[in-house]
């Protein structure tokens, strides 16, 4: 058996929490990595506090649409995100969960709080946190979470090794999803509500793939089973009859919620629960800036949200330099 | 057979400078050839070069079962790490721990050869108030990248309580005690066969498990 190794950089610096940092990048995927490598060619202390370096794209197996990267895996490319970073002395805590962000505008000082009590000085900050996996909001999907109800394809496809599985969603993920599944599951049925939304080149694969079965026009109603999960009722809603599917297991790969929870309250948020940003990525809250899939930003894609991150480390800078200024006038104004 | 390329070697040179002091990484197999043991203890043998403190001893649950019953060895390959002075300090890894799972194994050894990580004070008390005997199984599979950060802090805790005993479980090479604790999402953590979390939660969901028991 052949093994592969992903060696995670393990020299890299942890940030201290009585340090006055110039940005603090909450969220480690491609938009915190990229404001952290705009951020520190500006000459700013950076802090980047992750619950995992990567974010989404790590759970993807290819990558085919980041410019210059081709037949890439989702580590791979984060690898040389990662790489690139941690060559300029990024400052970066890994597996840890942010409690609180508490905002002073006053001073200039915000604090970030992590769950293990550590806090977090900065004179800016950054939410880049992503997106969670949107839930079916169905029966049974609570109950059987762990027990056949999955949502890491990447992470727990060798756990169906010759049985079947059920894949809910018709977009990019689910379908690739479905196509790293069928190389190691019995069966794979895919369930969808509506039409596909994935990449054509994607969909073509799916339907010259014989262990793929597919449910289009399809409402998965709840997901049954006592210790485990057994089958799933579903909605044909063309012919608006009920049937069921029997698997093993179901991912549900149904698309993303925004994680921006830290601001709640606190920032003006769209209808989505997505963080309203100015097109420099700034909030309403001056110093305090979001990028990436947890913003309103269109299309949510590892191109975009890295552009994203980009904007904010500059506008970033750009505030820092006019506070300093702003201090230098007022303490000139006080030594006069 | 060569299981580190020489990039992969160059950078776990690096990594191994910050070995503290010695560490004993006890292999047990069962002499014969048991799925993975022959690449882990490859796996093994080559890490140990690439590092003066580290050091790799051999052991089958037939001819040293007193020893497997002391680490709590169940299965095999399991790969129980010794501190300087040759004691168990609850750090485990149950089948190899290759594709993401060398993540978990590298701060596990510089953790048991003394570069230990600092948690905050409240944390630490907490963590150490725990008196009564505590097994965590993180169950894994190596193509999963947050399972890493599960065995990491399983291992923290007991590196940090000498009450708690944790195990990394490479899910595909144990089926059947996968199968046993309805493993079909990993990274699962199932604290003393009986209270369960899924995902790569906080230390604290960790330690609310705990207090339950």
């Amino acid at each position: 058996m052949a093994f592969q190794f992903s060696l995670d950089n393990h020299n890299i610096k942890e940030p201290t929490p009585d340090t006055l940092y110039d940005l603090i990048i909450i969220g480690g995927g491609p938009a915190g990595l990229n404001a952290a490598l705009y951020a520190k060619r500006k000459g700013l202390d950076v802090a980047i506090l992750t619950r995992q370096i990567g974010g989404q794209i790590i759970n993807t197996s290819s990558v085919d649409n980041y410019l210059g990267t081709k037949n890439s895996t989702g580590v791979e490319l984060v690898e040389t995100f990662k790489s690139h970073v941690s060559s300029l002395d990024v400052q970066i805590a890994e597996y840890v969960d942010v409690e609180e962000i508490t905002p002073n505008t006053a001073v200039n000082e915000h604090s970030v709080k992590l769950t293990d009590n550590r806090i977090f000085k900065g004179r800016t900050i950054l939410l880049a946190t992503g997106t969670n996996h949107r839930h079916l909001d169905v029966e049974g999907e609570d109950r059987l979470a762990g027990r056949g109800v999955a949502y890491c394809a990447i992470c727990d496809a060798p756990l169906y090794k010759n049985k079947n599985v059920i894949i809910a969603g018709g977009g990019n993920s689910a379908v690739e999803a479905a196509l790293d599944l069928a190389k190691v599951a019995n069966h794979v049925t895919i369930v969808h509500r509506s039409q596909f939304r994935a990449d054509k080149v994607l969909i073509d694969e799916l339907y010259h793939n014989s262990k793929i079965d597919i449910h289009l026009q399809s409402q998965i109603k709840s997901i049954e089973g006592e210790e485990f999960m057994t089958h799933i009722n579903v909605l044909d809603k063309e012919n608006n009859s009920d049937f069921i599917v029997e698997a093993d297991g179901i991912f549900i790969e149904i698309g993303n919620v925004p994680n921006s929870y830290l601001l709640k309250g606190l920032v003006e948020f769209n209808d989505l629960g997505e963080v309203i940003v100015d097109e420099k990525c700034a909030t309403n809250i001056p110093g305090i800036y979001a990028a990436g899939d947890v913003t309103i930003v269109n299309y949510k894609q590892i191109i975009i949200a890295t552009s994203d991150g980009a904007k904010a480390a500059l506008a970033a800078n750009d505030y820092i330099n006019m506070q300093k200024a702003k201090e230098r006038i007022e303490n000139y104004g006080n030594v006069k | 057979m060569e299981m580190l390329n020489k990039e992969l070697q160059d950078q776990l040179r690096e990594v191994f400078e910050k070995l503290e002091d010695n560490v004993t990484i006890a292999l047990f197999t069962d002499g014969g050839d048991c799925e993975t043991c022959n690449e882990t203890k490859s796996f093994m043998e080559e890490l140990s070069g690439l590092s003066e403190k580290l050091f790799v001893k051999l052991y089958t649950t037939t001819d040293n079962v007193d020893l497997a019953k002391e680490y709590n060895v169940t299965m095999v390959p399991s790969i129980v790490l010794l501190n300087a002075k040759g004691e168990y300090e609850g750090v485990k890894f149950n089948g190899i721990p290759a594709g993401h799972e060398i993540n978990s194994l590298i701060p596990a050894l510089l953790e048991v050869s003394g570069a230990t990580s600092e948690l905050p004070e409240d944390i630490t008390k907490e963590i150490k108030s725990f008196d009564k005997a505590i097994n965590i199984k993180v169950f894994v599979t190596l193509a999963c990248p947050h399972c890493a950060g599960a065995v990491q802090k399983a291992h923290k805790l007991a590196l940090m309580n000498k009450n708690i005993d944790a195990e990394m479980i490479e899910a595909q090479t144990f089926m059947e005690i996968s199968n046993k604790f309805n493993v079909s999402g990993v990274p699962k953590i199932v604290i003393n066969d009986e209270y369960e979390l899924v995902g790569n939660q906080p230390i604290q969901a960790f330690l609310t498990e705990m207090q339950k028991i």
